[in-house]
């Protein structure tokens, strides 16, 4: 199997395949001695050729961390087989959707619909443990929507409104 | 001694509580709102009983609720833990009235601390040291102006009624005198509903150290050491240890000594503590009592090897402290750390959700009180505090390495923690030397982390992981979500069938 995996943003290809019980790996074309265990559920113990590491699995809104020692990094897995097609970066045109960075309470929209906004505007404010956090606009435009009323409870990643 | 204890609180402090019941073989009856169902407190408790919405007004701050549980359950005595209604006088009264003890000081001692203005009077009677400035509300303008120019800028004003910082001003120049006292004035008036502000000198970049104290109704108290707790920020305090890096015995003695007046001075019972701000020439002045068992009590648990709950619970049912003054030996050093539902990289905010993973520290020296668990999700409804993390040496070395050996054991997976913050603390120089006051951790936040390149062995691992998780597709994820969306080639979630799973798990072995 061949991966393209992209650490921090860097992209690095990984051909990985089982082997007498083991696995045979090589890093950018480079072999590696690999021996993992998985010791729990998104625990795996790794040994790269005799020295010992811990890594942790975190995944959480359909993104994936790994964690090795105290530095955490932003994994993503793709088969470059499927790379094709895949979505653009995000530029300043067109709609951008503001989310709710963590779940909350809706506890005030500051503008409406229609409203002309700078980049920074604070657009709505969403309160969690008694904390509240200004949801600002990514760009300059206008609120083309906006999907939620004061007093509403969001999760993470909800989308909040779109401006554009 | 009491039976039963209803503790009138949640997270890990209500299990702080529980455990003392149960060392005692006192029955523990645990309240709930209705997100807490699956709290860990509700867990560990004997009963259990729902207490209503969310809301902390509809639930954890109802006197009627909780007294009404406290009946159906037939306890003895409440414990309120810190925060909620602990420093509720009229809770403290409501409980007396309805014949069950309150495990905390008396509704008229808590009277005489609650008021800024009014705990100064009372401190100004018994000759106990205070920041210079006034005792009363301000009455005028003039009179601030004529009060300012005699202590000297820069000064502060503070509501009578405050507390976290609101109504606060600090003021440099006697041109912004008038305007800051009408705001602190306005600011009062709406958080507090009383616009009562009187003015102090400010003490620049002040020490923050408290003395621990403890009185019997018997007429016995004791102070049990100071907590260094300079390292706060937005008025919450995050790093605590004792003793204080700069406190020697006989400052502790002084320190102690005018920590007793003042409990005396306010008739107080049972667990307090008595705040101080320090300034660098080392000069103490009385900030405030906090009339309730502190989050920060186990680095004196560990030093003093005495259990505070215990002791509260003890002198609530009428007995005498077991021991003396002098017999309070201070042993070695602790240091404690909050562990926060917040988020470093976005500014701190909270980050309530779902534990998926759990990794916890142990060995010598490491005492953990915590109120979460893997597959418990936090809810947004209450304060972010998660767990505390304490480490405990022979010194404050010892202590400082096995605090960091145990933060890097320490692993919280789904929601975003400020673990690592910890981790740059116990590194800092300043740190390492003792030398902090409570601007430090705003300054160690302003400067950027030292952007540390990725370690390419590090990198590696990551990548190396990264395929080996996607290759065991779900059989290899935990409490988290299903495996993650971009694994899969068609950019939908793994549909592994439980023969593939099953394959999957042996190859691992």
């Amino acid at each position: 199997m061949t991966y393209d995996i992209a650490i921090d943003g860097k992209s690095y290809r990984l051909d990985l395949n089982r082997a007498e019980g083991g696995w045979s790996c090589r890093v950018d074309g480079r072999e590696v001695a690999v021996d993992a265990v998985l010791a729990r559920p998104d625990v795996l113990s790794l040994r790269i050729g005799n020295q010992a590491y811990e890594v942790k699995c975190e995944r959480v809104a359909g993104e994936m961390h790994l964690w090795v020692g105290s530095a955490r990094f932003a994994a993503e897995v793709r088969d470059p087989r499927s790379l094709r097609g895949r979505v653009r970066a995000v530029d300043d045109h067109g709609p951008r959707k503001l989310t709710a960075p963590m779940p909350g309470k809706i506890v005030r929209v500051l503008v409406s619909q229609g409203a002309a906004v700078e980049a920074g505007t604070g657009v709505l404010v969403v309160e969690a443990m008694k904390m509240q956090n200004e949801i600002k606009s990514p760009k300059k435009g206008a609120i083309q929507k906006i999907l939620v009323s004061e007093g509403a409870a969001v999760n993470a990643g909800d989308v909040l409104a779109i401006v554009e | 001694m009491f039976k039963k204890i209803l503790i009138a609180n949640r997270g890990e402090i209500a299990v702080r509580v529980i455990r003392a019941c149960h060392e005692m073989g006192i029955a523990a009856v645990a309240v709930y709102s209705d997100v807490d169902r699956a709290a860990l407190h509700v867990r560990k408790a004997d009963e259990a009983y729902p207490i209503g919405a969310p809301a902390a007004s509809e639930s954890y701050l109802n006197i009627q609720k909780i007294l009404d549980v406290a009946a159906r359950s037939g306890a003895d005595a409440i414990h309120p833990g810190y925060g909620f209604l602990s420093e509720n006088a009229k809770f403290a009264r409501a409980c007396a009235d309805a014949g069950i003890k309150f495990i905390g000081p008396t509704a008229a001692a808590m009277d005489a601390m609650g008021s800024k203005t009014r705990a100064r009077q009372a401190m100004e009677r018994a000759g106990v040291p205070f920041v210079p400035g006034t005792s009363r509300g301000l009455e005028s303008f003039e009179q601030a102006e004529q009060v300012a120019t005699r202590i000297g800028y820069p000064v502060m004003l503070k509501a009578a009624a405050g507390g976290g910082g609101k109504g606060m001003r600090l003021v440099h120049v006697p041109e912004d005198l008038k305007s800051a006292l009408e705001g602190a004035r306005s600011e009062a008036e709406r958080s507090f509903g009383d616009s009562e502000v009187y003015i102090e000198k400010a003490i620049m970049n002040p020490r923050h150290i408290e003395m621990q104290v403890l009185a019997d109704g018997h007429g016995n108290t004791v102070y049990l050491g100071e907590r260094e707790c300079s390292l706060q920020r937005r008025h919450q305090k995050v790093v605590e240890e004792a003793p204080s890096p700069i406190v020697d015995p006989d400052m502790r003695k002084r320190m102690g000594e005018v920590a007793v007046r003042v409990a005396q001075a306010a008739g107080y019972t049972n667990a307090g503590t008595v705040e101080f701000l320090v300034d660098p020439q080392k000069n103490f002045y009385f900030l405030e009592m906090n009339t309730r068992l502190q989050v920060e009590h186990p680095v004196t648990e560990l030093i003093t090897g005495l259990d505070l709950v215990h002791l509260q619970i003890r002198i609530a049912a009428g007995e005498k402290l077991p021991f003396t003054q002098d017999e309070v030996v201070i042993r070695g050093h602790a240091i404690e750390c909050r562990i926060y539902a917040e988020d470093p990289d976005n500014n701190y905010f909270p980050s309530p959700g779902k534990i998926t993973l759990l990794l916890l520290p142990s060995g010598p020296g490491i005492r953990r009180d915590s109120g979460m668990y893997e597959g418990w999700t936090v809810p947004m409804d209450y304060d972010p505090l998660l767990a505390k993390l304490i480490g405990y040496g022979t010194d404050r070395e010892q202590a400082i390495s096995r605090l960091t050996r145990a933060l890097n054991e320490y692993f919280v997976g789904g929601i975003k923690t400020n673990i690592s913050l910890f981790r740059r603390i116990l590194s800092d120089p300043d740190f390492r030397a003792g030398r902090m006051d409570t601007g430090f951790l705003d300054r160690l936040l302003k400067q950027k982390e030292a952007e540390a390149p990725a370690d390419p062995k590090a990198i590696e691992v990551a990548v190396i992981a990264a395929g080996i998780f996607a290759t065991l597709g779900s059989a290899a994820a935990g409490a988290g979500e299903r495996p993650v969306a971009s694994v899969s080639a068609n950019n939908k979630p793994h549909a592994a069938s439980n023969w593939k799973i099953a394959a999957r798990k042996e190859a691992t072995k």
